[in-house]
């Protein structure tokens, strides 16, 4: 994934870990990637609140999951297992 | 305490306050039961011991739970040996329960393969007739769809899969409460399950001695972990008129008892892994110990209804 100027686009990563995202707030720009990574031993979901995005399959230890930052917003997601588990990704005009 | 006895119901010499008094000696984990007014614990190898066989028309039932075939990690590489040795458990027992009840978390990621495995083993236990409840790692990626094919077929299962059943003049009802779940919630039922709650025990008799099961704890146990059902408070609502209601449930791989009334609440072990107790680690993840430690933190539960008596007497045991 390339932007304007011909540079590698950033790839921002949020880690699963003891039953919660990490970090629970990401700020990221239109176009950029996130990845998910479960670093717990249960498996867990990650799933956008208002649809905002593709669902993801549940995720063993060390499975990813990856999405394309979209238009400006906020957007709220949770583990579908364990609904306590919530996130939010903010993302900025690029 | 007072030590004379002010409410004695079931005429057998113990009321409850006393009852609560010594289960506050049990602390082990390990439940004392009321049996003919004397406090007895039991382990499945008394129990195989003292050989006296049930009468007619009593009821013994077995809570099995959280067998997540397919795990395999540092809690326990091998989860099918140890649902093995319970089976074995069971298979040893003089009289074997009429049937069992599995309360969830059959396999660890809803994969076919590990159903089928599941099912395999199963076939070795003595006792034929099981009633399942899915916990969430049955439900993972096809709300249900999988589980509800394999697991309804001795029932008539509703909606996301709940239904009711009676046993010896026992009403057990089978309820679902890990789909649909909301974010930053607990467990959760829904209208058109407690709506069919409410319908299935109007017609019962207060005296009907009711059994519910269900994956998630039907009580607070830990709100911060999820441990607990949004609106389970709705569901006891229907069930408050009855004299003995029975809770049953899994999914945080420990025993847990609470009494409050007619109801008793209580979990069961995991055959899996075990889970740290509430509050007492950094989330409810499978918790690893020591090798010669894992049995004695997995196990089953034994229950029996008497005829006339009101509650059930419910015996947790381990698998070491």
């Amino acid at each position: 994934m390339k932007d304007a100027d011909g540079t590698t686009a950033k790839q921002n990563k949020i880690e699963i870990k003891d039953f919660a995202f990490t970090p629970q707030t990401l700020t990221v720009k239109s176009g950029e990637t996130v990845t998910w990574i479960n670093r717990d031993e249960e498996p867990h979901t990650v799933v956008s609140v208002e649809k905002q995005f593709k669902k993801s399959t549940a995720l063993d230890t060390d499975q990813k999951f990856t999405i394309t930052a979209g238009a400006p917003g906020t957007y709220t997601y949770f583990c579908s297992v364990h609904p306590k588990m919530t996130g939010t990704i903010v993302v900025v005009k690029s | 305490m007072s030590e004379y006895i002010s409410h004695d119901h079931e005429h057998d010499g113990i009321d409850r306050r006393g009852f609560l008094k010594c289960m506050a000696w049990a602390g082990t984990g390990l439940l004392w039961t009321i049996s003919g007014g004397v406090l007895t614990s039991k382990t499945l190898a008394q129990i195989a011991k003292a050989g006296a066989p049930l009468t007619a028309t009593d009821l013994a039932f077995l809570q099995i739970s959280d067998s997540h075939i397919g795990f395999s990690k540092d809690a326990n590489k091998d989860v099918t040996e140890t649902f093995k040795i319970a089976l074995d458990r069971i298979n040893a027992m003089p009289t074997p329960p009429s049937f069992l009840i599995h309360t969830g978390d059959i396999t660890q990621l809803s994969k076919p393969e590990e159903f089928d495995t599941f099912d395999q083993l199963l076939k070795s236990c003595r006792t034929k007739d099981v009633f399942f409840v899915p916990g969430e790692h049955d439900v993972l990626n096809d709300g249900g769809k999988l589980y509800r094919e394999r697991y309804l077929k001795n029932v008539e299962g509703k909606g996301s899969g709940w239904y009711s059943f009676n046993k010896n003049g026992v009403h057990f009802i089978g309820l679902v409460n890990v789909l649909d779940l909301q974010a930053g919630g607990l467990g959760q039922l829904g209208d058109e399950q407690l709506e069919w709650l409410e319908s299935d025990v109007k017609g019962l008799g207060s005296s009907t001695p009711i059994v519910v099961f269900a994956h998630i704890p039907l009580w607070a146990v830990y709100p911060q972990w999820g441990w607990g059902t949004s609106d389970s408070e709705r569901a006891l609502g229907y069930l408050k008129r009855f004299g003995s209601v029975t809770v049953l449930n899994g999914h945080i791989h420990q025993v847990l008892q609470k009494v409050e009334g007619n109801v008793t609440f209580h979990t069961a072990m995991s055959t899996a892994f075990p889970q740290p107790a509430p509050g007492t680690a950094a989330s409810p993840g499978p918790m690893k110990v020591p090798a010669e430690k894992l049995r004695s933190l997995l196990g089953l539960t034994n229950v029996e209804y008497k005829q006339g008596r009101t509650a059930l007497a419910v015996v947790d045991s381990n698998l070491s």
